[in-house]
């Protein structure tokens, strides 16, 4: 019976050849470390988001008059009203931690050198689509942060040439953040989701082109790759049910280690509050908006220090392949700039004095070289590996991806 | 017939293809127009574009916040003692006259949303300070020191009495 409706299906859907071709027979490498579960990982928050949001907007009223007030419903009497909101809100955060890992994986790992370039720039799509929802997502609950919070944002937006405040006063439906903002935020942080996930869709389509890279850095022979589904569906099951432990212990007992106790306070637009921090996944960014003394100047550095990430693929000029892994300079160039990141986060989170602008400025120009000295660096590494001597085997790998490079061409 | 002569015409065709895109261009992009215009300020937020104070209730020193389309606005009642101090200095960072920014000298109103990142400035000792990156203004509302990229800006207002001014209207 099984057999005949699967038949029955078959003739009109591809359904047996689909799965086939993108589970039960899709090659994987087989020895991907647990950094690749990251990208299985943030797929599923996806759909955690996409879940509570659905059911959290059956509560919540996009009024700047009541929102405030419709959270609190939410919270208490709401049935399981804290718990959708505490997994929306943590899960905001759990989103961008997986992502920055992934981001991180892919960085040292060097994934996204050829052919995966399409996959490190859609990625990047994704990463901007996810900041632009989490931001107009702040701005809900209607409480002081959000408020200011928005109302910073929208401003760096005069930095646009000749039209800045038509364009300030055009995304905001008002001369200062209001009714309009909060309900067209509402609007659009229902829609971006969507072109989330038509940007997973290209993302995916584009992996099962070219399909994973691996710690080794090059492809595998046939034999030394294992289909997705049982090995890796069981894999990353189970690093769900480790991060689902981590998310959850959150979600009960710290929910509010992600939230800020001045949202808590309903928005007021005529009084600021004395110290406004962004939420803690945008501070590096933060912090590098405030290093340059420069408005416009400002806004520039900090919208190019998360598009700079999309010129790894021409920046890094190295042919070894396998990242870090096997390269010593680029290895130790990565871990620093991991430690710059932390810091700026740390710059961007503190009151802003004279020295820690200083420290801001410092750790802003290190950000900037690490990309700009990159092409010379990965260039002088690689001749420097290549005049130490490489295993004949690895020479004979570049020297065939070369060749293969000259006939795509 | 000739219509298999005109099928032949390369020409023709592709001079109908650019035109039909040229019209159904335009046309796409004229649609486009309502909806990006629907997001500026409705006719209702317009409406409320002005705003009316009474300044008979503030007293010498004392200041009153009002809120203009929505944005906070000082109305400074200076000493005698400050105009003479502001009238003497010709700001910080953005050098500007005091009595080109006052209608009358006791009375300052200015914008109060920081000039930096829209931040509303306190009124702390003389004049106001940003706590959101530190920019310090005087009592005319010129930027001391800071990020703050200009002075606090004026509204346009003018006194429709002794005692009244209304913001928004010259």
């Amino acid at each position: 019976m099984t057999n005949k409706i699967i038949k029955w299906i078959d003739y009109r859907f591809p359904l047996s050849s689909l799965i086939k071709h993108e589970l039960t027979g899709y090659p994987v490498p087989r020895n991907l470390s647990y950094w690749w579960n990251f990208g299985f990982l943030a797929l599923f928050v996806l759909i955690l988001q996409v879940a509570t949001g659905l059911f959290l907007a059956m509560h919540y009223k996009p009024d700047a008059a009541i929102a405030f007030d419709s959270i609190q419903h939410i919270m208490r009497e709401v049935n399981y009203g804290w718990l959708l909101r505490y997994m929306h809100s943590t899960g905001a955060s759990a989103f961008f931690l997986v992502i920055y890992i992934h981001m991180a994986r892919t960085l040292y790992y060097g994934s996204y050198r050829a052919p995966r370039e399409l996959m490190w720039w859609t990625g990047q799509g994704l990463l901007l689509l996810l900041m632009a929802t989490a931001f107009m997502g702040y701005l809900l609950p209607w409480g002081q942060m959000s408020f200011w919070g928005a109302t910073v944002i929208t401003n760096l937006f005069r930095a646009t040439p000749f039209i800045g405040d038509e364009v300030v006063v055009w995304l905001r439906g008002d001369y200062a953040v209001g009714d309009d903002t909060l309900t067209r935020f509402f609007a659009l942080h229902y829609l971006f989701p969507f072109l989330i996930i038509g940007a997973v869709v290209v993302h995916l389509v584009a992996l099962h082109t070219v399909k994973s890279s691996n710690p080794s850095g090059i492809d595998l022979a046939d034999k030394d790759n294992i289909p997705f589904h049982p090995y890796y569906t069981s894999k990353d099951f189970f690093g769900m049910g480790i991060f689902l432990i981590a998310y959850f212990i959150v979600v009960f007992f710290f929910p509010h280690s992600v939230l800020e106790p001045a949202n808590n306070i309903p928005a007021n637009p005529m009084i600021t509050p004395d110290h406004i921090v962004p939420e803690w996944y945008f501070l590096p960014f933060y912090a590098i908006l405030r290093s340059v003394p420069n408005a416009v100047g400002g806004v520039v550095a900090m919208g190019l220090s998360v598009i700079i990430f999309a010129f790894m693929p021409f920046l890094d000029r190295s042919r070894i392949p396998g990242g870090g892994r096997y390269r010593p300079v680029y290895r130790i160039m990565f871990f620093i700039f991991m430690l710059d990141i932390l810091l700026l986060g740390y710059i961007g989170y503190v009151p802003a004095t004279d020295q820690t602008i200083t420290i801001g400025q410092v750790a802003t120009l290190y950000y900037f070289l690490s990309f700009l000295l990159l092409p010379f660096i990965s260039k002088a590494e690689d001749m420097w590996l290549f005049r130490r001597g490489l295993p004949s085997n690895i020479l004979a790998l570049i020297a065939s991806e070369e060749e293969e490079k000259r006939i795509r061409r | 017939m000739t219509e298999a002569d005109d099928l032949e015409n390369k020409g023709r065709r592709s001079f109908l293809l650019k035109a039909t895109s040229v019209v159904g261009g335009t046309g796409a992009a004229a649609a486009c127009y309502p909806f990006v215009a629907s997001m500026n300020p409705s006719a209702e937020l317009l409406a409320k574009a002005n705003t009316e104070v009474d300044l008979s209730g503030i007293p010498e020193k004392g200041m009153h916040t009002v809120a203009w389309q929505g944005k906070p606005v000082f109305v400074l009642h200076r000493s005698e003692d400050q105009i003479k101090a502001m009238a003497a200095s010709e700001g910080g960072l953005f050098p500007e006259q005091d009595k080109d920014r006052v209608k009358q000298p006791e009375w300052l109103v200015v914008i109060g949303v920081c000039t930096h990142m829209g931040c509303v400035p306190n009124k702390e000792g003389p004049g106001w300070t940003c706590h959101c990156h530190g920019s310090q203004y005087d009592d005319s509302g010129r930027v001391l020191r800071g990020p703050a990229p200009g002075n606090l800006e004026v509204p346009p207002y003018r006194f429709i009495s002794a005692n009244r001014i209304k913001i928004g209207e010259v």
